[in-house]
């Protein structure tokens, strides 16, 4: 009986122990992966990424010829259309409604050269490779060099306006992209600097 | 702040505390021209259609700070030296008014449009007059707008 005894204790004791290293090994599993997407995270490309696939992008870069519109990027009430040049139709333009700052009174957002990206700069529906590919392909892009898409991106007060988004009608703050405006330019100038590599996914 | 602007061909200045404060406001409460409407005030619905530099805008989500050295046209003055303007008449003719309330913000935008697009077909109208009318007089409308554009081109 005692002997018995005596086996049962050492075989939970090594069971607990298997147990024990199993979950160690789980938990540094787990580490090394938060420290990989960490790292995923910190490169360049995926911040710049991460901002361009957020709504406050995506909204403007539709898949059609109407803007999206609001945190759930619905089609943009009333029917708007993109019109021959990106920027409403000749009688009813962006700037009825849209001025160059956002209206806190209104809701209705607002920053210098309003408008839709071109429809050769559809992002909504395409992966981080596909949009990276197009932004850097001149004959996509608005024949834009390197460092034309790079002064794009970190200068021009539409793209920046993304990070003072306003309220919208309700007074309620529109959504911000995931990276500080700060660390997305640098993001830029650092993947731009380095060859703009768009890595396979 | 105090800012100056020409509206219906007269220079007036209207003094606000924020100069964020819309256009819609100063025309109405400051300068008292009553005939401009607030409807939503989320530059949704149009009643506040009015001119500023030829272009329709919704006065509602319009700064006045920006109206600043600005030629700005209301319901008021649309008309010249006492004669409709086609809109107007075209409107009068088709009596196209329910309760009234959406319309001058309607003949504003139709005003406008007919300077880009004088003789507009039905796709031109659906696309570029937008606003609301909760009386649905969206027929008589379309037929007032192709009535303006033949006074138009009488006129003309
Ligand atoms: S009151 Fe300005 S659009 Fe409705
Ligand atoms: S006539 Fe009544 S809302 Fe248009």
């Amino acid at each position: 009986m005692r002997i018995k005894i005596i086996y049962l204790s050492i075989s939970f004791f090594i069971i607990a122990l298997t147990l024990g290293f199993a979950n160690m090994d789980d938990n540094s599993n787990k580490k090394t992966k938060e420290k990989q997407a960490e790292l995923i995270l910190d490169a360049p490309f995926d911040k710049v990424m991460a901002v361009l696939t957020h709504k406050r992008c995506i909204n403007c870069h539709p898949a059609g010829d109407t803007p999206l519109q609001g945190e759930d990027s619905h089609l943009h009430n009333f029917d708007i259309v993109r019109g021959e040049n990106d920027h409403g139709l000749s009688a009813y333009t962006c700037n009825t409604c849209h001025q160059s700052e956002n209206n806190d009174y209104s809701g209705v957002p607002g920053a210098p050269h309003w408008a839709l990206a071109p429809r050769e700069m559809v992002w909504e529906g395409k992966s981080r490779i596909e949009i990276a590919q197009q932004m850097m392909d001149p004959k996509r892009n608005g024949g834009r060099t390197h460092e034309e898409i790079m002064e794009h991106l970190t200068e021009h007060e539409l793209v920046l306006w993304a990070w003072d988004p306003g309220v919208d009608a309700e007074g309620e703050a529109r959504e911000k992209p995931p990276v500080a405006k700060d660390e997305f330019i640098k993001a830029v100038k650092e993947w731009i600097s380095d060859g703009a590599i768009i890595p396979s996914e | 702040m105090k800012v100056s602007f020409t509206i219906n061909g007269k220079l007036k200045s209207v003094e606000v505390s924020d100069g964020n404060s819309p256009l819609l406001w100063a025309i109405r409460d400051g300068l008292d021209l009553k005939g401009t409407k607030f409807g939503c005030g989320k530059a949704a619905c149009g009643a506040c259609t009015i001119h500023v530099d030829g272009k329709a805008v919704r006065s509602c989500s319009f700064p006045t700070k920006y109206a600043e050295g600005k030629e700005i046209t209301t319901i008021e003055g649309l008309s010249v030296d006492g004669r409709l303007h086609p809109v107007q008449q075209a409107w009068k003719e088709e009596v196209v008014p329910q309760c009234g309330y959406c319309q001058p913000g309607f003949m504003m935008a139709t005003a406008a449009m007919l300077k880009e697009i004088p003789n507009p077909t039905d796709d031109d109208i659906d696309n570029n007059i937008i606003n609301v009318c909760r009386c649905a007089t969206y027929y008589r409308m379309r037929k007032a707008i192709h009535k303006a554009a033949a006074l138009n081109s009488q006129n003309s």
